[in-house]
């Protein structure tokens, strides 16, 4: 399943870069991308645990960058 | 500016002030330090803060931790003024940073304003103001002069010119009639219009191209991949050789504290985000600038791509063509004239729906008199036999010619020709051809001054139609005479002579071309206004009908990817630069500030050119 989600308050493109890295490296995501410049963050995931990715993805997200928030 | 932003300046300009202050008035040591600290504290504190925060999440080398560290280590080694400053200009640096790239956002924003706010829904003769969301196919909605078209549909009633340039970057206005497809987005000039709604607003032109351009810097090019994964190397070795220069160097050589001073320089310019954020910045303005110009680019990866374009691929009929039919040439025989040859062919021909005999009629310019025209009687695979003026006129091709035994002068013109006879004498010839596009010349040209190396045709038209096309446009290849299923061949068999860094753009109108657009390396869709099939499969879509659009693209792409090297060029230059005379005790904050808050304020500003694409 692949998802867009809006990112909030994500001030700075080195910290894009490193969310990007942090969540193509969990497990169960195929494909993800955190655009700087749309301020989205693009996603394809397991279908059967995305809930449950997601919810590791936004924790991955918050230990880089903790002012920064996915709207799900 | 955002309220972040002012309250942001709002801090830099006070901490200025009472930095400048402390600088001016002769006070004590102590009392020095104290007002710099204030300086220090009023503009930085969120920076400590974040370092603090981000520390403690395991974020070892944070941008915001490399900051404090080297600011803290000026102030312990007394350089007060220095650990302001690098500060103070790091966050002139940041502000400048937000502003620029949510002023970017924004011009594309004001760019894409082809969004429709409402939709004038008729229900049982009255007006409601809808969301467009909220219209069914099958609706009826009412679009008055000024308003946008909301949604694509079929226009029912009234005429009115309607303005397509947010969608084309073409200015000159459509006209639209009963019957007619109306496509959302387009601004309605003068008349009342009424529309049958025939796709739901998220499947209409607009929604479309607005996802697509939303979504178009997700797709990202590999130099955009280089630069992160560059820095996600360059500030740990940095950090590392700063590390070495403060802790190794003085144990052999002694001189703690120049040496320390030299490592904080190398901290303020080991952040990487000058670099980090200019690339994306520069392919953002460059995909926001083609759209300006009606084109649309799906990732920053293909606009990438498109500036090493060595061979293009056109599509002959409907790319570099009108595809439609017209007389090309008029070929009287002696003794009669263009006229009288024209408007006797287009008589004989007056009941077919043939296109060659449309174009036909379409060319007589005097209205016909259909009463002229007598007794008409088709000869499959030849033409026809009709009576005009009640004299016997033979019209079609040499065959119908040969077997009537008419003394004709075969025609090698490229296209199809038609014969005329009357009473058994022969009257003349009229060649009907495909009408090339104004710019197609123009477009192979352009091409070709921008270093592509082979402009290449493909067509499933004849070998001599298709060589004098060639010729008129200056193409270098072509081939004739392919099935469709032909051209994917052809395409491989291109692709497999260029080079790694060599790309290969396929341009074709995006109907049956899917599987070639596929591909090649760039698929380019022309007059995708309108077109979903074309915004499905190319990479790129032109919205008008103009090939010479893609040569626009190719400079716009090359433009681009100039400022991206640049950039990153430039900035790597000054870092390095600075870094090695850090490390010679050459440089001193200063210097370093600059290569770090000058280098991103240069690299954005020279990022935003890439918007700017109305002079290319």
């Amino acid at each position: 399943m692949k998802k867009t989600y809006k990112m909030q308050d994500l001030d700075c493109a080195n910290c894009a870069a490193k969310m990007e890295a942090a969540i193509n490296k969990l497990d169960g995501v195929h494909a993800a991308t955190v655009s700087f410049m749309s301020q989205k963050l693009t996603i394809e995931a397991d279908d059967a645990r995305f809930d449950e990715i997601m919810q590791q993805v936004v924790k991955a997200c918050r230990k880089v960058e903790p002012d920064c928030r996915i709207l799900l | 500016m955002t309220r972040k932003q002012k309250k942001a300046l709002g801090r830099i300009i006070a901490a200025a002030l009472i930095f400048v202050l402390g600088l001016c008035l002769k006070l004590p040591a102590k009392a020095q330090l104290l007002v710099f600290l204030a300086a220090y504290l009023v503009v930085g504190w969120d920076i400590l803060y974040k370092a603090v925060r981000n520390l403690l999440h395991g974020q070892m080398l944070d941008e915001n931790f490399l900051m404090s560290i080297a600011t803290v280590g000026a102030f312990a080694v007394g350089e007060y003024p220095e650990g302001v400053a690098v500060m103070l200009f790091y966050q002139v640096g940041e502000l400048f940073q937000s502003c620029a790239v949510e002023r970017s956002r924004r011009s594309i924003a004001q760019l894409m304003d082809i969004r429709p706010d409402y939709a004038n829904l008729e229900r049982d003769g009255q007006l409601l103001q809808v969301d467009p969301d909220e219209v069914a196919i099958g609706d009826i909605i009412v679009v008055k002069p000024g308003e946008k078209i909301p949604l694509d549909g079929q226009v029912v009633e009234g005429e009115s010119a309607v303005d397509a340039s947010a969608l084309t970057g073409e200015s000159v206005p459509l006209d639209l009639a009963p019957g007619q497809n109306a496509v959302s987005g387009c601004i309605n000039l003068n008349g009342l219009l009424k529309i049958r709604v025939t796709k739901e607003f998220g499947q209409s032109t607009v929604a479309k191209i607005l996802d697509l351009v939303e979504n178009a810097s997700a797709q990202k090019a590999s130099s955009e991949a280089f630069i992160t994964r560059f820095a996600r190397w360059y500030t740990p070795v940095v950090v590392a050789c700063a590390v070495v220069l403060a802790a190794g160097v003085p144990l052999v050589l002694g001189n703690f504290s120049e040496w320390f001073h030299r490592a904080l320089i190398f901290l303020v310019i080991s952040c990487p985000c000058a670099l980090v954020i200019s690339v994306p910045l520069s392919f953002f303005g460059g995909i926001g600038g083609a759209s300006k110009r009606g084109i649309l680019v799906k990732g920053s990866n293909y606009l990438e791509a498109l500036a090493k374009a060595k061979i293009v691929v056109f599509d002959k009929t409907g790319t570099l063509t009108k595809g439609s039919f017209a007389v090309s040439d008029i070929l009287p025989a002696e003794g009669v004239t263009n006229e009288e040859l024209l408007n006797t062919a287009a008589l004989c021909e007056w009941y077919s729906t043939h296109p060659i005999s449309v174009s036909l009629r379409q060319a007589a310019q005097a209205a016909l008199d259909e009463n002229r025209l007598g007794q008409v009687q088709e000869l499959a695979g030849r033409g026809v036999k009709a009576v005009v003026d009640g004299k016997v006129c033979l019209c079609g091709n040499g065959r119908l010619m040969e077997e009537n035994q008419i003394a004709y002068t075969p025609c090698q013109a490229a296209g199809t020709v038609v014969y005329l006879a009357v009473e058994g004498r022969y009257f003349g010839a009229l060649v009907i051809s495909d009408q090339l596009k104004q710019d197609a010349a123009l477009a192979v040209s352009r091409l070709k001054q921008q270093g592509v190396e082979r402009v290449v045709m493909l067509t499933g038209d004849s070998e001599r139609s298709a060589s004098q096309v060639a010729k008129q446009l200056g193409v270098d290849e072509y081939r004739a005479g392919l099935l469709p299923a032909d051209k994917v061949a052809q395409v491989e068999q291109l692709l497999g002579k260029t080079g790694p860094d060599e790309k290969l753009v396929f341009v074709g109108d995006g109907i049956n071309d899917a599987p070639v657009l596929a591909r090649a390396d760039i698929g380019v869709a022309m007059g995708g206004l309108g077109s979903d099939a074309a915004i499905e499969a190319a990479d790129i879509v032109l919205m008008n009908d103009a090939p010479s659009g893609v040569a626009t693209a190719c400079t716009i792409a090359r433009c681009t990817l100039a400022i991206v090297r640049q950039n990153v060029v430039f900035a790597l230059a000054v870092k390095l630069a600075v870094l090695a005379l850090g490390a010679f005790g050459f440089a001193n904050m200063w210097e370093a500030v600059f290569a770090d808050v000058g280098v991103s304020v240069i690299a954005i500003l020279n990022a935003t050119r890439a918007l700017h694409t109305e002079h290319l």
